[in-house]
């Protein structure tokens, strides 16, 4: 599903590369944790995952698409792909909940009546039932990340991508958050999740791969966090 | 296709309500945008006035060729289609004598003294050949012909030339070539200003959407989609500055002709100016509206490309 194969981004020269050779292969239907401290990489890994970056030598396949073979205008199709979650959430402050959502879904162009079909199915699946009026500045950091998930999923992606979904979260609300994560990957989704939550890498008992320094240092399945 | 229309339609609503939550930063470029507007419709109404005035002047313009008494139909037939042959002439029209006298007669109705001056039994006056030529800087020709001698002989006096007329309308000429320079000229210039104002106006409201624009780009909205409402958006400056400037003109048109009674304003029939801008209504509106849509639409196309970065690092 996701496939890395010696990758290496270098932002100047003088700094040194941000990722150095990494290679990674993600099954279909996996749940993998990308673990490392700031600065480690993980961002760099995830922002050419979305082709906000280009790698600086590398291969990168990610659901049969070759990233080299990809044309400028074909990006719009490929983040059409991909779910995405941030850490800061990235919401639409003027729009409501059920709008933030129904966005992922206008601007791909389906059909209003079609919106309104899927919008609340999957505002239940992140337990928001209910909350479709509310703007995003009165809910709790962790509903707003909810609603950032199911607009990721709306448009059910094979692949969501999550960048320190939890990092603003209290450990409750950053526990919903994981919880609804799991529940998509069961649904046949792949999640990659980004974390420095020891906690939630322990408890989830998934496939964990380390970055340091722009390297992958270890990759086991059903890990514990060692640093 | 259905997905087209829903986005095309999407991107429409997204212009307009943009627009209007836009109103105060577009003031400027939709004020330009009336000024531009304005001048083109001045220039073309000015430029249709004018040439109504020369073309009026022009069709009383006629040169006036005397024929003898002794001349026979048949010369004078031959005479005419001589001259209908030149070239430049326009029209060609006979008065027998007869038909002089009544002319003479109307044009003198209220003059009793050259009336008895004259009757049928002695009617002095010539048959008459009107040639109206079409082009009056260019009556040397049939100047040439008229005093060439055979031409000449059959003639009871010089022929006439209401040539006096000829100045006035060199002076009208002049004065439109100016005009227009200067209306083309004008125009250009608030072209770019408005172009540079709409540039100033989409640059500050894609800085202000600059977190939506990344969030839409995130979720994979296409380039024409983030792009359209900008454009949209201009092209509503376009139509409401269409709209306030036919406005403004038909104010200024009513407030002359109420307060005024002007009929001319210098070389510029204001009668005639007015006619024109009610029977032509519809057009030039439609006009204004096409022009002002298609520069909102350049000047927004141009803008959103220079500033709305489309390609990843």
């Amino acid at each position: 599903m996701i496939l890395l194969d010696r990758v290496s981004k270098t932002y100047a020269r003088d700094l040194g590369p941000a990722l150095d050779r990494i290679s990674l292969n993600v099954d279909p239907k996996e749940f993998v944790i990308v673990v490392g401290q700031s600065g480690a990489g993980k961002t760099t890994l995830l922002r050419l995952l979305t082709r906000e970056e280009r790698p600086s030598t590398g291969k990168i396949i990610i659901g049969g698409i070759d990233y080299d073979k990809l044309k400028d205008r074909d990006i719009p199709m490929l983040r059409r792909k991909i779910g995405v979650v941030f850490q800061d959430f990235k919401l639409l402050d003027n729009k409501n909940v059920f709008e933030n959502v129904a966005y992922a879904l206008e601007i791909v162009g389906v059909s209003n009546r079609e919106i309104r079909h899927t919008v609340p199915k999957v505002l239940e699946i992140v337990n928001l039932k209910g909350k479709e009026k509310y703007m995003p500045k009165q809910l709790s950091g962790g509903e707003q990340q909810r609603v950032a998930i199911a607009r990721a999923i709306v448009r059910q992606p094979r692949i969501l991508i999550a960048d320190e979904p939890t990092g603003n979260l209290d450990p409750k609300h950053a526990w919903d958050v994981i919880k609804v994560l799991e529940k998509i990957n069961r649904y046949g989704t792949t999640v990659l999740l980004t974390t420095h939550n020891v906690e939630i890498v322990n408890k989830l008992k998934r496939r964990v791969v380390t970055i340091k320094d722009g390297k992958v240092v270890s990759d086991r399945a059903n890990a514990g966090y060692r640093s | 296709m259905k997905r087209r229309l829903i986005t095309l339609w999407r991107v429409i609503h997204t212009g307009i309500l943009n627009f209007m939550r836009n109103v105060t930063l577009a003031t400027a470029a939709i004020a330009v945008m009336v000024v531009t507007l304005t001048i083109v419709l001045f220039s073309l109404i000015a430029n249709a006035t004018f040439a109504n005035t020369i073309a009026q002047i022009t069709d009383k313009i006629d040169i006036s060729v005397f024929l003898k008494d002794s001349d026979t139909p048949a010369q004078t037939k031959q005479l005419i289609g001589q001259i209908k042959k030149l070239p430049n002439v326009k029209s060609v029209d006979y008065l027998d004598k007869a038909a002089a006298l009544k002319q003479y007669e109307q044009q003198n109705a209220g003059n009793q003294q050259l009336l008895t001056a004259i009757d049928e039994t002695t009617n002095p006056l010539p048959a008459t050949i009107l040639i109206k030529p079409v082009d009056l800087n260019r009556i040397q020709d049939i100047k040439t012909f008229l005093v060439k001698p055979s031409v000449a002989s059959l003639q009871s006096d010089q022929p006439s030339y209401s040539g006096d007329r000829k100045q006035a309308i060199d002076k009208i000429t002049h004065a439109t070539d100016v005009l227009r320079k200067i209306g083309i000229i004008t125009v250009a210039v608030f072209a770019v200003i408005c172009a540079l104002i709409i540039f100033n106006t989409i640059q500050m409201a894609i800085f202000n959407r600059r977190d939506e624009i990344g969030i839409m780009r995130l979720l994979g909205a296409s380039t024409g989609y983030i792009r359209g409402p900008f454009i949209v958006e201009s092209m509503i400056y376009g139509i409401l500055s269409a709209v306030f400037s036919i406005v403004i003109v038909n104010s200024a048109f009513l407030a002359s002709s109420n307060a005024l009674q002007a009929t001319s304003l210098g070389l510029l029939d204001i009668n005639y100016a007015n006619q024109y801008f009610d029977a032509h209504f519809w057009q030039l509106f439609a006009l204004q509206l096409v022009l002002g849509i298609v520069l909102g639409a350049v000047s927004a196309t141009i803008a959103t490309r220079r500033y709305l970065k489309f390609k990843t690092k």
